[in-house]
């Protein structure tokens, strides 16, 4: 049939069957997430199996079960220090991996991830400043993390002052702008870093900017959960701007979505992500590199789905990374930046060469 | 219907409208013609908001488009652009087409299957519906423009603004989409090279250059040699075979 025939016909069409549900393959990876998280948390220098989590959860979270069904040391180990660093490990990789997603669509370039921005170069300057030079200890014991969150906030406004200054925010410019304020900021903290009068200080640096989760604890967990919960949330909201925004500006605005504004937007609430992500656990790379893209080949390229199974995919690399971190060489702890290099290089490597071979 | 008048456009150094005007006609189909560089598609993107006139007005049902929201002025006019690519995501013909649907569904809001439904329509009137799960970036230069037409009509907006749709076309498809065009019988604007296919499936041209509109009316008025001939640079003969009339271009004699 030709096209003019088509034309002339009543369209009988039927939306039955239309793209197929990935409702399924989101349930899995949901329910592998929640798995790893509980088996993550009994994994250790002393190993706790998940049934015993469970009941240690539950006694601490609904008063069920009897505490004397388990060691009173298994029982510090679980809720005092595990719980609270593979939920941290899980809302951070979650919104590494959303981060990753956002950017790579408001920017269109596959090779985006979350510290483009500039934010986390930002963050590790103001956590050197509060370690070596005990710059803003009078903010109280969490001095490092608040630092470095003001250190993100200070590079966000940079980095959005230095891209509009030549009208509204375009992919190009803000890139640019963003590996501007990185470079700029990581010889500042590199600075610090030389004039350090402490070589212990310089080492604190060293692991802070590689990425732990080693200082996860319940007072600072629910701002974090709420910070980039909130993020995350902003940004489903937004899921089909970024559709749009991905497939090029004027398609954008002809389906109604004001690119500057919508990529302003999404940009100051990433980078909110991300100063409170690196605030709480260092700069941890490759994770908000790497989810996304895997998430895509499992569950496709639109963001309805695509934001949810990065989330998940993010926090299983990062839990799973966090447990090859203090396990490889224990007693030592390997600070989790490395293992997720170490991890996601090849996968670097691999999308770099995928992407050639398209191309 | 969407009204400009008096548009002057600057970009950096350059004037690149100068107190253009253009409407739609109902129902009928307005060829926005002009050489390289008169202002065409600038004009074109005037009238959805993607380019801000630095003087002039453009009115969307009698409402200057600076007082209304992009998705407003999203309702009111669909856009076959050029840079409609999706390099960018690897997205499905179904889904693709499902987003013109955008402007009529809140954020919050998912898809219905209404919304399904006009997009498998728009398709189906494409001739296209076969194609709901193909890779948009697998399909040919023709049949990647009847999809990005299936999404306007999925739009349902009152009108249709088509920037050169029939840049790389070979000539079948040319006459298939503008044919496919003028059925829709929508108030539409094409920007077109081709002035024989302006000819052809226009109702009413505008013939701009160096940013001014410096004739209007219908084909047989404006493609002329005399209006041309100034225009182009180049020799312009109207040839008949008949049925149809032709234009032949050849280089002005020295």
């Amino acid at each position: 049939m030709s096209l003019l025939e088509a034309t002339d016909r009543a369209p009988t069409t039927s939306s039955a069957g239309w793209a197929g549900s990935r409702r399924p393959t989101l349930i899995a990876l949901t329910l592998i997430t929640i798995v790893s998280v509980v088996v993550a948390i009994g994994l250790g220098p002393i190993g706790v199996s998940p049934p015993t989590v469970l009941r240690i959860i539950a006694h601490h979270m609904f008063g069920l079960f009897e505490a004397e069904n388990w060691a009173r040391t298994d029982d510090a180990i679980i809720w005092e220090v595990r719980l609270p660093r593979v939920l941290l490990g899980a809302i951070v990789g979650s919104a590494l991996g959303v981060v990753g997603v956002t950017l790579q669509a408001i920017v269109r370039n596959p090779l985006a991830e979350p510290y483009i921005l500039g934010v986390s170069s930002g963050a590790s300057t103001g956590a050197a400043a509060a370690i070596l030079f005990g710059i803003g200890s009078g903010l109280g014991a969490e001095s490092v993390s608040l630092m470095a969150f003001f250190g993100a906030l200070g590079a966000l406004a940079l980095v959005l002052a230095l891209a509009r200054s030549t009208g509204r925010i375009t992919p190009s410019r803000m890139l640019v702008a963003g590996v501007a304020v990185s470079y700029l900021l990581s010889a500042v903290t590199s600075l610090l870093i030389l004039f350090a009068h402490s070589a212990e200080g310089a080492r604190a640096v060293m692991f802070w900017l590689l990425g732990s989760l080693a200082n996860a604890d319940w007072s600072t967990l629910p701002i974090g959960y709420l910070g980039m919960g909130v993020g995350m949330v902003l940004v489903f909201w937004w899921r089909r701007r970024l559709d749009l925004l991905a497939l090029g500006d004027e398609t954008a605005m002809a389906s109604g979505v004001d690119p500057g504004r919508t990529r302003l937007l999404l940009v100051i609430v990433v980078a909110l992500c991300v100063g409170f992500a690196v605030s709480l656990s260092g700069g941890i790379g490759f994770v908000g590199l790497a989810a996304p893209h895997i998430a895509r080949r499992i569950i496709g390229p639109i963001h309805r789905h695509l934001i949810p199974a990065s989330a998940a995919l993010g926090a299983l690399m990062l839990v799973w990374a966090d447990v090859a971190a203090r396990m490889a060489l224990q007693p030592r702890e390997l600070p989790i930046g490395v293992v997720t290099g170490v991890v996601g290089a090849p996968v670097l490597v691999a999308l770099v060469r995928k992407l050639n071979h398209s191309n | 219907m969407i009204a400009a008048t008096g548009i002057d456009l600057r970009l950096g150094a350059v004037d690149v409208l100068s107190g253009a005007q253009l409407c739609t006609r109902s129902g009928q189909v307005v060829g926005l013609i002009g050489p390289n560089g008169s202002g065409k598609s600038s004009l074109l993107r005037c009238l959805y908001g993607m380019l801000s006139p630095n003087r002039g007005v453009v009115l969307i049902d009698d409402e200057a488009i600076g007082s209304m929201s992009q998705r407003s002025i999203a309702r009111s006019v669909s856009v076959v652009t050029q840079d409609a690519s999706a390099d960018g995501i690897d997205i499905s013909v179904g889904e693709f087409v499902l987003l013109g649907r955008h402007v009529h569904r809140g954020d919050h809001q998912g898809f219905t299957d209404d919304d399904r439904k006009a997009a498998l329509d728009g398709l189906e009137l494409v001739d296209m519906s076969g194609f709901v799960e193909r890779s948009l970036n697998h399909l040919s230069g023709g049949e990647r423009q009847r999809v990005m037409i299936a999404r306007c009509i999925a739009q349902q907006s009152p009108v249709i603004l088509l920037d050169e749709p029939t840049n790389h076309l070979d000539v079948r498809y040319q006459h298939e989409v503008l044919t496919l065009v003028r059925r829709l019988k929508i108030d539409t604007i094409v920007v077109l090279h081709d002035l024989n296919l302006a000819s052809r499936y226009c109702d009413h041209l505008v013939l701009l250059d160096d940013g001014k509109v410096v004739h209007q009316g219908r084909p047989d008025d404006v493609l002329r040699s005399d209006v041309l001939e100034p225009v182009y640079g180049i020799e312009v003969r109207l040839l008949a075979d008949g049925q149809h009339s032709h234009l032949a271009f050849g280089p002005l004699a020295p």
